[in-house]
């Protein structure tokens, strides 16, 4: 029973909710064993909160006796990234620097998650700072990809990916600030969406780059995604950023998957070279059953993306430098003593806290951002990453002129082996390529399975864009292509997963 | 070392004037009176024991974002606009990025090139009524940071402490800085053209009510930036920046001082170091503090975290329609209307009355008579109770309304001047309006002549031999039989009316 209520979709289980065929309780401690069973293996979690998730779940069950009136989503589990923060529960960003860290506010769509009844089972591991593209750069070591433990979930949101695929959550949150909501989707054979910039608040994530970050929703079918998106979206006032208009009806969409007489461009510059060969495949498959279900292909071209790697390496870098200015171990945090000085001044307290608690590749971003926006060197490299920014989002502008939705593979590659890219930041940066340009022009992407690489066996990613706020199309897109696609395999691509195996983890 | 003592050398006054042109520059920082801080919905009140007047946003906590006071933008523009600025129809906040312990982000939210208020400027009244024009570069927005306190050192500097307390209250609060351009030809007159000018700036700023402007809590702070260059000369000296200067007296002492500073090091030679002083005002010196080059590296970019500030057109001209009356030209006005000498007009003002007399007049007394209440009785007694006027007239809600309704029992001969105070001290009793007390109390002048010449009969029996003396023209005995009438009548006869009958009495 219980390892076949926690491979359920979302919708189903909210359906065996309300249907009164499983409690939230039941449905929670599923999930809970599930973790103690396979996550000493997957290492998703850096906590788990079994008591508080047990204790929302009697809050929904005792209120669903009573017969009041509850979410849709009520009861049904969820993790969330460690980089949002959560009164009461340690939040530490994969981070040294955040080690015991326990924030006293919720973050907005913490708050409503927690308001539409979902208990959270705990925080997922993540690169440091959500930075890097396989979690090894989390403080707490690596998260791994339930399809092969030897490789990479994907970053930085790999516990979020590797949580939902190995079942130990239905839904997860995410956050993607150059694909790390949709490249580990892609790699563990799951989906994810990066809403329209501004969509969903970014009040409570702790900023990697405040112009980039965008919250999302972490899902194992497209219409699991489009719930929980809804769930979360919305105009906060405690975000100066957020877009104060109405919700996409993403569920709508996913619901009626129609694509016809829709216009999918595919964007030259992130096809072909660089991509491997299954990937590129299965791309092309799946551009093959939309123009089946209805749509028009067009090719677009983009020529500004060439530069959206290097304008993000500047822009990002900048901002987290002064983003992570913050963590200096006057107020919160680690802090670390300076060895051998009695009568340590606080800068040198800073300085020793930030070195011993800070990671290799955030020192690495950091230092690039300080020299970034340096005077003398300003203009030449944020003044020209911004305007490389300004090209690239009218370049989507044109795009959207002449098709409803962008499509590419979402990573250039399925999941590396762990410790492949570690040593080569350029390498590891490539990952992005072709999800990085969303980010920079604030337009919704989302990621859904589009099959394995028949050279590895590896699942492989989709890539759906839309235009800002046209995050809806994402769902009509992504949800005809997983009607047509899961016909063709005979169920969902993560039924094909290896069994996990399975242990007592010790905590 | 020592704060207060200085082994600097000063040039003479007359000798720095003889040889130098000074040029100055004024930076002040204004608290705006908002009641809630620039970036979250924390109180700002003054005062408030520390760290208890923040939360996630002000103490900077991981993934706290900002969102901007409507409010201090409104009173940026306001202040702009006063300032005879050109208001930006778009502008941004810029991060300036340093470390600091009492800075809460390590970033300061504030504006770096594209200020809210630029290109203004403001008149200054000198004592002898000569106007200087000063320039004004810029008014930007920011936030203030926290404050740190140095425990365990002798001086309660960060140099030799043992341990540093940082209170958060004050991280966040709404600040304006205005800037001034650089001020060219004031010659001998510079610290006094600075002194005018914070001074004036201040006057302004409390028209506006956007600020409590006391610059003894800090709400209102001043950085004094200084250079020479030998007289006829073009090229700009090296500047030093006298950091917290907070009264008026020392904006002016600290020019001077720097002034006839830079002039001995410059006439023996020297060469001025571009940095950071310190203001004693125990002692009248200044003490170098940082030195500050011009590649200081701030880092400044964009704030990511909040959208653009757009003020339309419709709303800046509606905020420059409700600016009050510049306060040099409503004094101007009210002195003449009010027919007040200039030390009248002096008193009136530095004791905050100016409002109240005005008030006052608006609610129907004269000009003279509004004065003589405000500065006379009511002063009196706020002088007793420890406190100025108007915090002594909001204390005890005394109002312009009850004062010219008192007054106006005096002028149609109801009360005389000590039935008044009888009056107003009812009225400060909580017994009701001036009319209602002197009704309850019974108190009118008595008009009946009967009862007067009944009164002066019964006096004039009574004392004889003073009755006799002035039949035999000693009119100054006259004053005796007065008091007595009165008396007799219980303080309400009118003793104009009873000399009068006295006088008629014993027929001289």
């Amino acid at each position: 029973m219980t390892s076949e209520l926690v491979k359920l979709t979302a919708a189903a289980m909210a359906d065996a909710l309300t249907a009164r065929e499983v409690s939230a309780r039941e449905l929670t401690q599923a999930h809970l064993d599930r973790t103690a069973a396979v996550d000493g293996a997957v290492h998703s979690y850096l906590h788990v909160d079994a008591e508080g998730a047990l204790a929302a779940a009697d809050v929904v069950d005792a209120a669903r006796a009573q017969g009041r009136d509850l979410h849709r989503l009520a009861g049904v589990p969820i993790a969330v990234k460690d980089v949002m923060a959560t009164a009461g529960l340690p939040t530490t960003c994969g981070s040294r620097i955040l080690e015991g860290w326990v924030p006293p506010y919720d973050a907005t769509l913490v708050s409503r998650i927690k308001a539409a009844g979902m208990p959270i089972l705990g925080k997922t591991n993540m690169d440091e700072f959500a930075m890097g593209s396989s979690t090894e750069h989390s403080a707490y070591g690596p998260s791994h990809n339930p399809w092969d433990l030897e490789r990479i979930p994907g970053g930085s949101g790999g516990g979020s990916s590797s949580v939902i695929a190995s079942f130990q959550a239905p839904l997860a949150i995410g956050t993607d600030t150059g694909g790390s909501i949709r490249q580990p989707a892609a790699v563990t054979g799951t989906c994810g969406t990066k809403p329209t910039y501004g969509g969903v608040s970014r009040y409570g994530l702790v900023a990697l780059a405040s112009s980039l970050d965008q919250a999302g929703p972490c899902a194992r079918t497209v219409l699991d995604t489009a719930l929980l998106h809804e769930v979360i979206a919305g105009h906060d006032p405690l975000d100066s950023t957020s877009i104060d208009a109405p919700v996409p009806a993403c569920v709508t969409a996913a619901q009626r998957a129609d694509v016809r007489g829709m216009r999918i461009g595919i964007v030259r510059e992130l096809t072909g070279e660089g991509f491997q060969a299954g990937v590129q495949q299965r791309f092309d498959e799946a551009v093959a059953h939309l123009v089946d279900a209805g749509a028009e292909v067009v090719e677009v071209s983009c020529a500004s993306f060439t530069y959206a790697l290097a304008a993000y390496y500047l822009i990002l870098p900048s901002e987290a430098s002064s983003n992570l200015a913050k963590f200096d171990a006057m107020r919160y945090g680690l802090r670390v003593w300076p060895e051998g000085l009695e009568d340590a001044s606080a800068e040198q307290v800073m300085a020793a806290t930030r070195d011993a608690g800070f990671g290799d590749e955030v020192k690495r971003r950091i230092i690039l951002g300080t020299y970034a926006l340096s005077s003398g060197y300003y203009d030449a490299y944020y003044g020209s990453a911004q305007k490389a920014r300004r090209l690239i989002a009218d370049d989507f502008a044109k795009a959207f002129q002449s098709a409803d939705v962008l499509v590419s593979p979402t990573a250039p590659t399925t999941a590396f082996q762990l410790g492949d890219k570690l040593d080569d930041p350029m390498a590891m940066y490539l990952n992005d390529i072709a999800t990085i340009p969303a980010n920079l022009a604030g337009v919704p992407g989302m990621s859904l399975p589009s099959g394995l690489a028949p050279e590895d066996g590896l699942p492989t990613g989709f890539q759906i864009l839309a235009p800002a706020m046209a995050d809806e199309r994402l769902y009509a897109v992504g949800s005809a292509l997983e009607a047509r696609l899961t016909a063709a395999w005979g169920g969902q691509l993560l039924d094909r997963a290896p069994a996990l195996p399975t242990s007592e983890v010790a905590r | 070392m020592s704060t207060t003592t200085s082994t600097d050398a000063i040039l003479g006054w007359d000798e720095t004037l003889a040889a130098y042109e000074p040029v100055m520059g004024l930076e002040v920082h204004v608290e705006l009176g908002t009641a809630t801080k620039m970036f979250c919905g924390c109180p700002t009140t003054f005062g408030a024991d520390p760290n208890t007047q923040v939360c996630p946003v002000c103490l900077g906590l991981p993934g706290a974002l900002p969102v901007v006071n409507e409010k201090g933008v409104e009173s940026a523009i306001r202040i702009g606009l006063a300032l005879n600025c050109e208001i930006a129809p778009w502008c941004r906040f810029a991060r300036k990025n340093y470390f600091y312990p009492d800075m809460p982000k390590n970033f300061q939210t504030s504006q770096y090139d594209e200020p809210i208020a630029f290109g203004g400027h403001l008149d200054v009244e000198l004592e002898d009524g000569t106007v200087y024009r000063v320039e004004i570069e810029r008014a930007h927005m920011e936030e203030d940071t926290g404050k740190s306190l140095h425990v365990g050192g002798a001086t309660g500097r960060i140099h030799g402490a043992t341990h540093s307390l940082v209170d958060y209250n004050r991280a966040g609060i709404p600040l304006i800085e205005i800037v001034t351009k650089p001020m060219f030809g004031a010659g001998e007159r510079a610290p006094e053209i600075a002194r005018a000018y914070v001074a004036t700036l201040r006057d302004l700023l409390r028209a506006l009510d956007v600020s409590d402007v006391k610059m003894e809590q800090g709400s209102m702070r001043c950085d004094v930036n200084v250079s020479l260059r030998p007289k006829g000369t073009e090229k700009l000296g090296t500047r030093t920046e006298t950091k917290n200067v907070n009264s008026l007296r020392s904006v002016e002492r600290a020019v001077r001082y720097e002034m006839q500073r830079h002039a001995a090091v410059l006439a023996s030679g020297g060469s001025i170091v571009q940095e950071t002083r310190h203001w004693h005002e125990d002692t009248g010196l200044t003490t170098a503090g940082r030195i500050k080059s011009d590649a200081e590296d701030y880092r400044y970019f964009p704030e990511p975290d909040l959208v653009p500030v757009a003020p339309t057109e419709e709303a800046v001209e509606a905020l420059r329609a409700s600016l009050p009356e510049p306060p040099a030209q409503r004094r101007k006005r009210l002195q003449a209307a009010y027919g007040f000498s200039d030390l009248e007009m002096r008193d009136a003002i530095n004791a905050g009355l100016l409002d109240l007399i005005e008030e006052t007049v608006a609610a129907g007394a004269s000009a003279s008579a509004a004065r003589k209440w405000w500065s006379g009785e009511i002063a009196r007694r706020a002088n007793g109770e420890g406190v100025d006027v108007p915090t002594y007239a909001a204390q005890l809600a005394v109002t312009p309304a009850q004062v010219a309704e008192l007054e106006g029992l005096v002028t149609s001969g109801r009360l005389n001047d000590a039935m008044a105070r009888q009056v107003w001290e009812g009225v400060l009793a909580g017994e009701g309006s001036p009319t209602q007390v002197a009704d309850a109390r019974g108190l009118q002048l008595v008009r009946d002549s009967g009862a007067l010449e009944a009164a002066v009969d019964a006096v004039i029996a009574a004392n004889p031999d003073v009755a006799q003396k002035i039949r035999e023209g000693k009119v100054q005995a006259v004053g005796a039989l007065i008091g007595q009438v009165m008396r007799e009548m219980r303080g309400q006869g009118d003793a104009a009316a009873a000399r009068e009958v006295i006088m008629a009495r014993l027929g001289s």
